[in-house]
């Protein structure tokens, strides 16, 4: 341990922590603005500085290491003063345009300026304006909001390993962009979003679809459905206060109801089918000699980045349509026959954690030869917040509603879809009854869950045979398995890969959590322990046994992964190219 | 008939994939590579890039970003003769700004660009350290001092 004065408090911290972290222990929170902890860690803002006994001049905290006997003070005239140029610097170059701003009240730059106390900004600089991108369906880039702080960089570079936008020119000039100025959708983007939640400011935002479902919700002509995915019911709450963790499913569903939704229905039902389809082509693959290992397919974020990056691997996906995906193409076959409605005349709206989905909504492979898209609009957990503000509707205070009947049952395996390895424990519960004939009782697959390791592996013994699983979260960790199949250092029979860290509950379209609660709360772990909670009080918890899905077999589509089920239910892939010529 | 241009530009690539492959994997050599291909090229175009950060297992966006950084290295082709009018202090106090106007409209072209005949580039650079000299130029290796706008025309011409 390392022990050292802040402020004139003794702290004792391990080696190698930044003084900015041993500050927070002391209970003392350093502004900061680039930092976001363990992901970008470059003191380039310098809104962090502190002063340091026997040095010279201002010392970012958030990259100095503490050492013994340092005496480190955080509020000097001298740290202030020099907080706050950096802050109107910053701030000359910056559009201000809070008011209309998608982060107004959520931004990190705002919460600075307000609490250093930013009265006025002496530097009245030239700024350049600069076109919004709005090429992705799922990402807008507004650069004129950008303030250099490269989280969004370190991000895509580091952690998911896409690495299509990096700082460009010099000085003055210097954007963050993709090379040779090209459009967000013209390169190797795979929408999912980590850069929207890493972004302090609002420079970074989802495609927003807010208007187009009003508009639908005001059209008498239209029957408007919504379906929410797993993981929006562990943390839609914080958007209004809640703790990180809150299970809101009933409210959730009231909310929808009162924003006027015609009927409500749920991706979890969608979950449990998406187990039915792919547990079956596991095993189909598995008896018939198919591509092993298979590989997951409900991450849309993910799917790209193999089509781009690991385009060999295609045909080791599932062709399962993602839970919503399946949802969409039931209502819009299954639901219209038997309401006796016009697919036209039905609006699917899913609410996603996810901004990588409002892409995969808009591929051409989800759109049938009518033109009838499975999935209208997706909204992302951040976008339906806003819209239960617009509606005035105080979410706290509602009551807990119900899932409407034809797609609104769910099992405890489709709860945990929402979090890493749970798709995979989903599988395995439905695979090992099948295989095994019985109804096993062991079901909790602990092997497979966490955040902890970016690859998990285990091996589980079904009726007498090993299956090698493995469960990656996060492109770039992905990436590290992809690499190790392919020069022959591993094997698997099925593999869970989730495009974002931790899965969907910390997916790109999840509410944004600011830098300085990341640096001390675990979101992961939070969520997921209210994802695992909704599974463990669930009388049903294996998708077989979703009576609702089984029904609809017998009814509509006839056995799994039959012909019925493969021209609605499953998908292809293309191979993309890393760049557009 | 082969064609002789497309032969010495097969030729540029293969010297290009040699100086890739003795730095393959290795992010370090980014900057050595991209001046050894710049120096291929005279310039450095996006499948060079592209060539690069494939050899070197970086990102396009990480060698666009390190091209665009640094003044040394162009993204547009290079004409025959490249024209540097030093932009540094002591040469803009005594006029330099004068020499590059006189040369943007002698060539009628912009800075940082080339003639459409490719024969020539207007480039404006920092300190060329002649500054006794100043104002100065200088066209390839060839240094030009003490210039004033009516002199262009005639050093132009030798070209």
């Amino acid at each position: 341990m390392v022990n050292l004065k802040i402020d004139g408090k003794d702290v004792s911290v391990a080696e190698g922590t930044k003084v900015i972290e041993a500050a927070r222990m002391a209970n003392i929170t350093v502004p900061s603005l680039c930092y976001l902890k363990g992901i970008n860690e470059i003191g380039s803002c310098r809104v962090c500085v502190v002063e340091v006994k026997g040095m010279r001049t201002l010392q970012a905290s958030c990259v100095l290491p503490v050492s013994e006997g340092m005496e480190v003070f955080t509020n000097t005239a001298k740290v202030r003063a020099s907080r706050k140029t950096s802050m109107e610097l910053i701030l000359s170059d910056h559009d201000r345009q809070c008011l209309t701003c998608v982060r107004n009240q959520n931004c990190e730059l705002q919460t600075l300026s307000e609490e250093l106390g930013i009265g006025e900004i002496r530097y009245e600089g030239e700024q350049i304006l600069r076109a919004k991108d709005l090429s992705s369906a799922s990402i807008v880039r507004d650069q004129n909001k950008c303030i250099l702080c490269r989280r969004c960089v370190a991000v895509c570079q580091n952690v998911q390993k896409v690495g299509v936008i990096e700082a460009t020119n010099r000085g003055f000039n210097t954007t963050i962009e993709p090379a040779f100025e090209m459009n967000i959708a013209d390169v190797a983007c795979i929408n999912c979003g980590q850069c929207v939640v890493s972004c302090p400011v609002g420079a970074l935002s989802e495609k927003s679809e807010i208007d187009e479902v009003w508009d639908a919700i005001s059209d008498s002509t239209k029957q408007v459905i919504v379906q929410p995915a797993p993981a929006v019911r562990v943390a839609l709450g914080e958007e209004f206060g809640m703790p990180i963790g809150t299970v809101v499913t009933g409210k959730l569903v009231s909310a929808l109801r009162d924003i006027g939704f015609d009927q409500i229905f749920d991706t979890n039902f969608g979950a449990d089918l998406t187990i039915i389809e792919e547990g079956y082509e596991l095993i189909n693959r598995i008896k018939n000699g198919g591509k092993l290992p298979m590989i997951t397919s409900c991450s849309p974020g993910w799917i790209k980045y193999c089509e781009h990056q690991y385009p060999e691997f295609t045909e080791n996906l599932s062709s399962c349509k993602s839970p919503h995906q399946m949802v969409g193409a039931m209502i819009k076959s299954y639901y219209a026959e038997k309401n006796n409605i016009d697919p036209k005349n039905i609006v699917v709206v899913s609410i996603m954690p996810c901004t990588a989905k409002k892409f995969e909504a808009n591929r051409p492979e989800m759109v049938d030869s009518k033109g009838i898209k499975d999935v209208d609009y997706v909204l992302t957990t951040r976008e339906l917040a806003r819209m239960i503000k617009q509606a005035g509707i105080d979410f706290v205070k509602l009551p807990e509603g119900e899932f409407d009947p034809m797609f609104g049952e769910s099992t405890g395996a489709a709860a945990i879809f929402g979090a890493t390895g749970g798709v995979m424990e989903a599988a395995l519960r439905t695979v090992a009854d099948v295989l095994t004939g019985q109804d096993l009782q062991n079901i909790d697959y602990e092997a497979v869950r966490g955040s902890y390791s970016g690859v998990k592996e285990a091996t589980v013994n079904i009726g007498g045979r090993d299956f090698r699983v493995a469960v990656a979260h996060g492109t770039g960790n992905a990436k590290a398995l992809l690499d190790d199949i392919k020069a022959g250092k591993a094997n698997y029979d099925f593999i869970e890969i989730m495009g974002c860290p931790g899965g969907c509950i910390t997916g790109g379209g999840q509410p944004i959590v600011p830098s300085r609660v990341r640096a001390v709360e675990d979101v992961f772990k939070a969520r997921s322990q209210a994802i695992y909670s909704i599974d463990k009080g669930l009388p049903k918890r294996k998708s077989h046994q979703n009576v609702s899905v089984m029904n609809l077999y017998k009814d509509y589509l006839g056995e799994p992964n039959g012909h019925k089920a493969h021209e609605l239910l499953h998908t292809h892939y293309e191979k993309r190219g890393l760049y557009k010529d | 008939m082969a064609c002789k241009n497309c032969d010495s530009k097969a030729k540029l690539y293969k010297e290009l994939d040699a100086l890739i492959q003795e730095h393959k994997g290795s992010r370090e050599a980014l900057m050595p590579v991209m001046q050894g291909a710049q120096g291929l090229f005279g310039y450095l175009p996006k499948d060079v890039q592209i060539l690069i950060a494939e050899g070197l297992d970086l990102k396009l966006s990480d060698v666009y970003g390190v091209a665009t950084f640094y003044s040394q290295f162009t993204l547009e082709p290079q004409g025959e003769n490249v024209i540097s009018v030093c932009m540094g202090t002591a040469c803009y106090v005594k006029g330099a700004q004068l020499v590059l106007d006189e040369l943007k409209k002698e060539l009628k072209v912009s800075e940082g660009k080339t003639t459409p005949d490719g024969k020539f580039t207007l480039n404006a650079t920092r300190c060329l350290g002649a500054c006794g000299l100043a104002p100065v130029m200088m066209i390839n290796d060839e240094v030009y001092g003490r210039l004033s706008a009516n002199m262009i025309p005639g050093i132009i011409a030798k070209y």
